[in-house]
């Protein structure tokens, strides 16, 4: 159980690090990151639709 | 006498040139000419096969789109320090940092495995074994790895790059008609007409021009090289002959197939260098040789972008300048891909097919990220001050950035939906 918990702890402490976004939040960085959201949004209802579709045609 | 007296001077100017240039030539270089990877053979082979000339116009147009983009890595690893991957963390926070990590481990893994798919087909063809040519592979690059200094694995590099340049002698060897190959290559023109397929191609050639794992190996690469602001100049100088040089070779790709496989649908590089076999023997030979340095060049790329990437992340030491008892992490993470997606290439009925579609659509979720992110920081006065982008880069860029988000993302759903452009 070491390592998984060393790289829990880890990955906890790099989440604490990253905490908040250091790059100004303008409006154009608000909004790019709000259309990327959807975009992959988008995108992965498109994969589970292929997958689904392949799935129940066999 | 004098004449020869008076070329003395200059010629040993433009030679001391080049030999600094070789100095300091690396990572701009190394990363466009790894673009040519096997899966960019194969797409370069079968545009040729398929529209003989006719689309060299559009691969000259290439240059710029892969300049652009890639110069910004340089100028953000120059001024930063950081690799992309710890960019993204920082600016933008740990949501998106982990989703660009974890998205380029299964890209990064995918594409491997698309590599060694097309070292083993090209060594298949001269009759050696896949097995061996899977260890040898690995052998090799942890010969060019662990050496323990990052200018010695650039310079090796930078010899397979050379090796790349195999496919311009064998476009000469297969006489094309010169005339030919400036009418229809250097005259924008669609040939047969505007149609899905050629859309379909079109979107292939951006495809492969521009690869995530670009963005995280040139910025990492130059922070490892210890690049600084006023090494920009160079690095500037380095992306873009690369990129000339990554497209000229794709040009004669396309001139060697379109001139002796016309209207052949090439599937792979490997088929195309079959193909060239029954035709010319040496020209196959270059052909399939070149697809292994490919996919050699690209197999060492991938691997290290992701090594990086974890490396900068998680804290491990991740230099090429370290030995692998001082970076043991960054070493275990380049050889755990490398070995996984070698092993996947020997299974028996492995999917390599889908996985090779899998790649391309499974691309377009983490490339349209990677270049907002990098236009974003590229404007963050804190981040860049004075290196920031101005506004005739931001109106090139961001027309680039979106026109490749665009098609790439395009292409992406042709190839999950493929009768949506027919």
């Amino acid at each position: 159980m070491g390592p998984i918990r060393n790289l829990l702890a880890k990955i906890g402490a790099i989440n604490t690090l990253y905490r908040e976004p250091r790059i100004e939040m303008s409006g154009a960085v608000r909004l790019s990151l709000l259309v990327l959201r959807v975009y992959l949004v988008a995108l992965v209802a498109l994969m589970i639709y292929k997958f689904v579709q392949i799935v129940t045609q066999g | 006498m004098n004449y020869f007296a008076k070329l003395y001077y200059p010629l040993r100017k433009a030679w001391k040139a080049v030999g600094l240039y070789l100095v300091i030539a690396g990572p701009g270089m190394v990363v466009m000419v790894a673009d040519n990877d096997a899966g960019g053979i194969t797409t370069y082979a079968a545009t040729g096969a398929k529209y003989g000339y006719h689309l060299i116009w559009f691969l000259l147009l290439l240059i710029p789109v892969a300049y652009y983009v890639q110069e910004m890595t340089v100028r953000l690893g120059a001024v930063t320090k950081r690799g992309h991957a710890e960019a993204i963390f920082d600016g933008f926070g740990a949501f998106w940092g982990w989703f660009s990590l974890l998205d380029l481990l299964i890209v990064d893994w995918l594409t491997l495995v698309t590599e060694f798919v097309g070292m083993t087909a090209a060594f298949a063809i001269f009759g050696v074994p896949a097995w061996i040519t899977v260890i040898g592979v690995i052998l090799l690059m942890a010969v060019i790895v662990l050496n323990g200094r990052y200018w010695t694995f650039e310079k090796l590099a930078l010899l397979f790059c050379a090796l790349n340049l195999v496919y311009i002698p064998g476009a000469f060897m297969v006489h094309p008609n010169v005339r030919d190959v400036l009418h229809q290559g250097l005259i924008p023109n669609f040939a047969g007409g505007f149609n899905g397929q050629l859309f379909f191609f079109l979107m292939a050639n951006i495809g492969t021009t521009i690869a995530p794992w670009m963005l995280f190996f040139q910025q990492s690469a130059v922070v490892d090289k210890g690049m600084l602001e006023k090494d920009i100049p160079w690095g500037r100088f380095d992306t873009l002959l690369g990129s000339i040089i990554t497209v000229v070779v794709a040009i004669f790709i396309v001139i060697v197939t379109g001139t002796v496989l016309p209207g052949i649908d090439i599937d792979s590089a490997a088929q195309a260098a079959h193909e060239l076999m029954k035709t010319d023997r040496y020209v196959g030979t270059f052909l399939a040789i070149g697809l292994f340095d490919a996919g050699l060049l690209g197999a060492i790329c991938i691997s290290l972008a992701s090594s990086w990437a974890f490396g900068e992340i998680f804290g491990w030491a991740h230099s090429l300048n370290t030995k692998i008892r001082q970076a043991p992490w960054f070493y275990a993470t380049y050889f755990a891909m490398l070995i996984t997606s070698g092993l996947v290439v020997l299974i028996p009925k492995a999917p390599l097919v889908l996985i090779t579609l899998f790649v391309q659509v499974i691309a377009v979720t983490l490339l349209p990220a990677a270049l907002v992110f990098l236009i974003l920081l590229l404007n963050d006065r804190a981040t860049m001050g004075e290196r920031r982008n101005t506004r005739a880069q931001n109106l090139i860029g961001g027309f680039i950035v979106v026109s490749i988000i665009i098609l790439s993302t395009l292409y992406g759903i042709s190839v999950l939906f493929p009768n949506l452009f027919n």
